[in-house]
């Protein structure tokens, strides 16, 4: 239909307009009132089935790209918390005397940053390229300052866990005197690797937090305590799980510290971000998060409570590890979440713009304080 | 709303400024290109106004930009929710033309003096008195709004979790390209309506998210002041898709790179205008230095203030914003979200700083709680 017809057909029209009737632009918005209030049908209208949402959007299609991201990353969250921590506490225990405790970090530490490997150089849209993040260090994007806090973390805890191999070693000859100089090589090593472990371990909220998924910026404040927590008591865990009784001691009281600041801090993400809050309790981020509450809660009890027990310790451990896992989880799936839904977007902005008009109107009224 | 009356905006030769340049690396006004090492001599930042007002919504742009880029294609799908079936910005799309159905406003209404009862002799009510039938927008647009696009991208043109905010839109989604007639109402009326179209495109912010964040430098600034992936660097890590704050940028399936509008770099170099303005038939898409851009940009908008159209905005002209400013900014006829733009941007590197902090201050507890739990008593 042409402009013109559609003239020539409304000039008809608008002398059969019965007199006394609102025009149509009123009448539109009388029947757009009416279904906002949620009256009945009108005759002949349908009442939408889904239920109207409160912010305007485009067709209510994402205005984020959600993370492309894969659970590798999550993994990885997860893995390089694990990495970090268990060098520290395989520090510890090499400093305090603790053989069984410092092997089994040693070598935990090693397997996660192999396994933290896999999944970063897999999670890549080429793979074959990922050398290129050596090309730059850029303190704006936390995804290069990781590469370089991997790339010195690496090394170390790799030398580290390779010292445990010292008393494979024949006593004599040339290896006989690799034998002798492993532990104290691997000593430096693992110091190397306790300076590194915390920013590993802290890194990663940061690199989360620098995006523009809602959930996870929001979060900044509070994430990397939740991470540095989340590590703590994963790796702890793991020490409960493989060591002995007497050498157990420092995991436990770390077990508890770690998962008091992680579910802490978590806390604080679920409930003091306002509307992006949401995402974590909601869906299946927030059964992921339901659901790692209770490990860490039951971990941390189990290592204060466990004492000589071996299994009552190993099974603590397992919740502790259990917990660690998901909260990662339920972190990156609550990010993805946020970015999906234009709710995240349009009303936390809309907010802040009211604010901001608020604002100028008192800086208008108040005259200048200082 | 915020009112309307005219900013005065610093041009870019104001931006151009030692002082701002190093105070404002983060975040704040300033001239992007002399910050990324081109000097103070750099070319002028060049960039797009997109004037929505007299967009005829003909995807020219669409297509030529594809054909000067070599984009691929990204198939025929329908979307079902209205004449725009490209659905977004995605790594094979780099301009999309969005349509917007929606009865006129009720100032507009009032302004053609037809809110008090008829046509006041010159404007008719459009399709008033055409035949009529039953209408399904509402939950055809929920229905709509539930349908993804294969576009050969990651994530692409995903489907809404949120039907319900395409209910709301679906009161104003006048029954286009249904199987009702446009303008229809539930309860078989017509009514007068306005479409809105926009072509949306890289807003090449002063403070770019993709580009912050971009692990290996395949993101660069130009010395026009725009950002541009170069293809040979990238290794499609993903970073940049989560930090645009606009949700622009792409990652391509199979090739895994991440792809978005260059503002024809190679075209620029050559002293050429991109092809998406060069294809636009009635300059909707404007490309020019950024000054002389926004300048334009601010007498339009009182041009339409002047005639009535209140509803008219700048939309990323302004340097003091949450991303210092956007290379290529917008004329809107309604509030942003609307065409599917954030209402209020900001680059998350803004508080990076904090960030930083707040991660150091962790990572100080977590190597304090270790060395306390030995330090402490033997069991």
């Amino acid at each position: 239909m042409t402009a013109g017809e559609m003239g020539s057909m409304g000039r008809e029209a608008a002398s059969r307009e019965p007199s006394g009737r609102p025009p149509v632009g009123e009448r539109f918005r009388a029947f757009q009132e009416s279904r906002r209030r949620g009256e009945g049908k009108r005759e002949g209208g349908e009442q939408p089935m889904v239920p109207r949402a409160e912010f305007r959007s485009y067709y209510g299609r994402p205005i984020l790209k959600p993370p492309v991201w894969h659970h590798d990353i999550a993994a990885y969250l997860f893995t390089g918390g694990l990495a970090a921590a268990s060098s520290m506490i395989a520090a510890g225990a090499d400093l305090t005397g603790r053989p069984v405790l410092r092997r089994t970090g040693r070598v935990t530490s090693l397997a996660a940053l192999g396994a933290s490997t896999y999944f970063l150089i897999h999670d890549l849209g080429k793979p074959e390229r990922f050398h290129h993040m050596l090309r730059v260090a850029k303190p704006t994007s936390p995804m290069s300052i990781g590469t370089w806090i991997l790339a010195a973390f690496g090394p170390a805890a790799g030398v580290a866990a390779i010292a445990e191999a010292a008393p494979l070693l024949p006593e004599r000859g040339p290896l006989g005197l690799v034998r002798r100089i492993l532990p104290p090589v691997g000593r430096g090593a693992n110091l190397v690797a306790f300076v590194m472990g915390p920013p590993l371990a802290t890194y990663t909220a940061v690199l989360l937090a620098q995006t523009a998924v809602p959930s996870w910026h929001e979060a900044y404040p509070y994430l990397p305590f939740v991470f540095a927590g989340s590590a703590t008591a994963a790796a702890s865990g793991v020490g409960l799980i493989a060591a002995p009784p007497e050498e157990t001691g420092p995991v436990r009281r770390l077990a508890v510290a770690g998962a008091a600041l992680e579910l802490t801090a978590m806390h604080k993400v679920e409930h003091e971000l306002g509307v992006v809050s949401e995402p974590y309790r909601e869906g299946r981020a927030g059964q992921q998060l339901r659901l790692a509450r209770r490990f860490t809660v039951a971990g941390a009890f189990g290592a204060l409570l466990s004492g000589r027990s071996r299994i009552l310790s190993a099974l603590s451990g397992a919740a502790l590890v259990a917990g660690s896992v998901l909260t990662r989880f339920g972190v990156f799936d609550a990010g993805k979440e946020s970015a999906r839904d234009p709710k995240y977007v349009v009303v936390p902005q809309r907010q802040r713009l009211e604010e901001r008009g608020l604002e100028r109107v008192e800086k208008v009224t108040t005259p200048e304080a200082d | 709303m915020v009112a309307h009356e005219p900013r005065t905006v610093p041009t870019e030769t104001d931006l151009r400024d030692e002082r701002l340049i190093r105070e404002n690396r983060i975040f704040g006004p300033l001239d992007p290109a002399p910050e990324a090492g081109y000097g103070m001599d750099a070319p002028p930042r060049m960039g797009f106004f997109t004037d929505t007002s007299v967009c005829i919504g003909c995807k020219a742009c669409e297509v030529a930009c594809k054909e000067w880029n070599n984009v691929p294609e990204t198939g025929l799908d329908l979307l079902g929710m209205s004449y725009d079936n490209t659905g977004d910005l995605t790594a094979n799309s780099w301009r999309h033309v969005a349509f917007i159905e929606q009865p006129v406003s009720r100032e507009k209404l009032a302004e053609r003096g037809t809110a008090t009862g008829g046509q006041a002799g010159k404007e008719t009510p459009a399709f008033e008195g055409l035949p009529t039938s039953r209408v399904a927008a509402p939950d055809m647009a929920a229905r709509a709004a539930t349908t993804g696009k294969e576009t050969g991208t990651r994530p692409g043109v995903p489907p809404s979790p949120e039907p319900g905010a395409a209910v709301e839109m679906a009161t104003e989604f006048l029954g286009m390209p249904s199987t009702v007639l446009p303008g229809q109402l539930p309860g078989g009326e017509r009514t007068d309506f306005r479409w809105l179209m926009m072509s949306d495109v890289c807003k090449h912010c002063t403070h770019a998210g993709c580009l912050d964040v971009c692990p290996t430098g395949a993101l660069f600034r130009t010395e026009f002041g725009t950002v541009v992936v170069q293809e040979d660097i990238c290794n499609g890590c993903g970073y940049c898709i989560s930090g645009c704050p606009y949700g622009v940028i792409d990652q391509r399936v199979g090739d895994g790179r991440a792809w978005k509008c260059t503002l024809c770099y190679d075209r620029l170099k050559d002293g050429m205008m991109p092809a998406c303005a060069k294809a636009c038939p009635t300059e909707s898409i404007q490309y020019g230095p950024l000054d002389e851009l926004r300048e334009r940009a601010a007498r339009r908008l009182d041009h339409l203030h002047d005639i009535g159209e209140t509803g008219a905005r700048l939309y990323g002209n302004d340097p003091s914003d949450g991303v210092g400013g956007d290379g290529a900014f917008f004329l809107l006829l309604d509030e942003p979200e609307v065409y599917g733009l954030p209402p209020d941007p900001v680059v998350p590197t803004k508080d990076l700083p904090a960030m930083w902090r707040t991660a150091g201050r962790a990572a100080l507890a977590m190597a304090a709680a270790v060395a306390v739990a030995f330090l402490g008593r033997r069991p």
